[in-house]
């Protein structure tokens, strides 16, 4: 959702840009959308910038969920009620999906080559849906590995290649 | 039902806590959340629990909202119940405000000064290195959390749990095909490649996947 406002209508960000920015909110703790808020709008209007971002960010949602909870306390026991929740939780499984999938594309930009960016993701996707590992060790494990991997090409890619002017 | 006597400053300070630890999103806490709130103190039901974490993935917006509708659940159990009226109301927001703060607030202020000193020092290879290396892992995590979103709900307590069993039998056929239709999976897809695709609102899409469990075929 958020990168469909971010990226696709308003273009503050590209979608490298995106993507980077995501990755930073995903490994600091908290909430990894209030993080991109406060991130995205502190750049570019400083700490007042975060907070209204962070306010716009929740304050429409609190309301929908909290008037919907109060709803939904009301009718829980019935059929139709359970099967309305399980149907939205099923688009909203594609949605969160699909995001992935178009985010994909900013990985030929990656300096550590589409392959490399391909076999990362794979083993990812593998520890946390397949084996189930706890996120904190994948993230050390693998996000580790994929730091120390990106590093060492950054760097050959910071030398003046042979063939450059 | 009676009221419930609720440690607000418990609650604060363990949300709080818990918020320094929340890597890779709120719901990575779900699991000791649900051994506080609903084991240790008896403050939520189970079904309670389970349906504030149900809401809050099928509302459009961030699911950090589930804290919220936790938050609000205690509030109301805090006054017994929605039959004490306007004090329910008043209670439900103070748990509302109470578990928002406490979660956010430690993890905001680290991640703001911290991207902000990284913004800095964008052009340090560390930094660099950092943000690229990271790119196809949160790609993967997105891919897996759309995957485990639409598996069967697992019980809170066993969400982030090494399991044998998925071993055994590595994407869960067997439990899908007992416990998932067909066509809910056949939704997911779909919506899937819709979002992917066409720019269509995902509004309209959540209102076809509530309207389709409505009439009973997923």
């Amino acid at each position: 959702m958020v990168q469909r406002e971010l990226v696709e209508k308003r273009r503050w960000l590209t979608r490298e840009q995106f993507v980077e920015e995501w990755a930073v909110a995903q490994v600091m703790p908290g909430p990894n959308v209030v993080n991109l808020s406060l991130m995205i709008g502190g750049r570019y209007f400083g700490l007042r910038g975060a907070l209204s971002a962070l306010a716009g960010i929740l304050a429409a949602p609190l309301v929908v969920v909290l008037l919907l909870a109060i709803f939904y306390g009301s009718v829980a026991d019935t059929n139709w009620a359970q099967g309305a929740l399980r149907g939205m939780g099923m688009v909203s499984a594609g949605l969160i999906a699909a995001t992935g999938i178009k985010l994909m594309a900013a990985l030929g930009k990656n300096a550590m080559g589409l392959r490399a960016c391909i076999c990362l993701a794979a083993l990812t996707f593998v520890a946390i849906a397949w084996l189930r590992w706890p996120l904190a060790w994948v993230l050390l494990g693998l996000g580790g590995a994929s730091f120390a991997w990106a590093y060492r090409c950054l760097g050959r890619e910071d030398l003046p290649g042979p063939g450059s002017p | 039902m009676m009221p419930i006597a609720v440690n607000w400053w418990d609650l604060f300070t363990h949300f709080a806590s818990l918020s320094l630890l929340a890597v890779g999103g709120a719901i990575t806490t779900a699991p000791d959340m649900h051994r506080f709130l609903v084991d240790e103190r008896g403050w939520l039901s189970d079904a309670q629990f389970t349906s504030s974490i149900a809401l809050s993935q099928a509302a459009p917006g961030p699911n950090v909202l589930f804290i919220a509708l936790m938050g609000w659940q205690l509030g109301i159990n805090a006054a017994g119940g929605t039959s004490a009226g306007a004090a329910a109301w008043w209670t439900g927001l103070l748990g509302v405000t109470v578990c928002m703060v406490a979660t956010l607030l430690p993890s905001s202020v680290l991640t703001y000064s911290a991207t902000r000193w990284a913004h800095r020092n964008q052009h340090k290879r560390s930094v660099r290195a950092f943000k690229q290396g990271m790119a196809p892992v949160v790609i993967a995590l997105l891919l897996a959390t759309g995957w485990l979103l639409a598996a069967p709900a697992v019980p809170a307590g066993s969400r982030t749990q090494f399991e044998i069993p998925a071993l055994l039998d590595p994407f869960l056929w067997s439990t899908w095909l007992t416990l998932q239709p067909l066509t809910a999976w056949l939704l997911t897809i779909v919506a899937t490649i819709v979002v992917w695709r066409t720019r269509l609102h995902m509004l309209w899409l959540l209102g076809i996947g509530a309207a389709l469990g409505v009439v009973g075929w997923v």
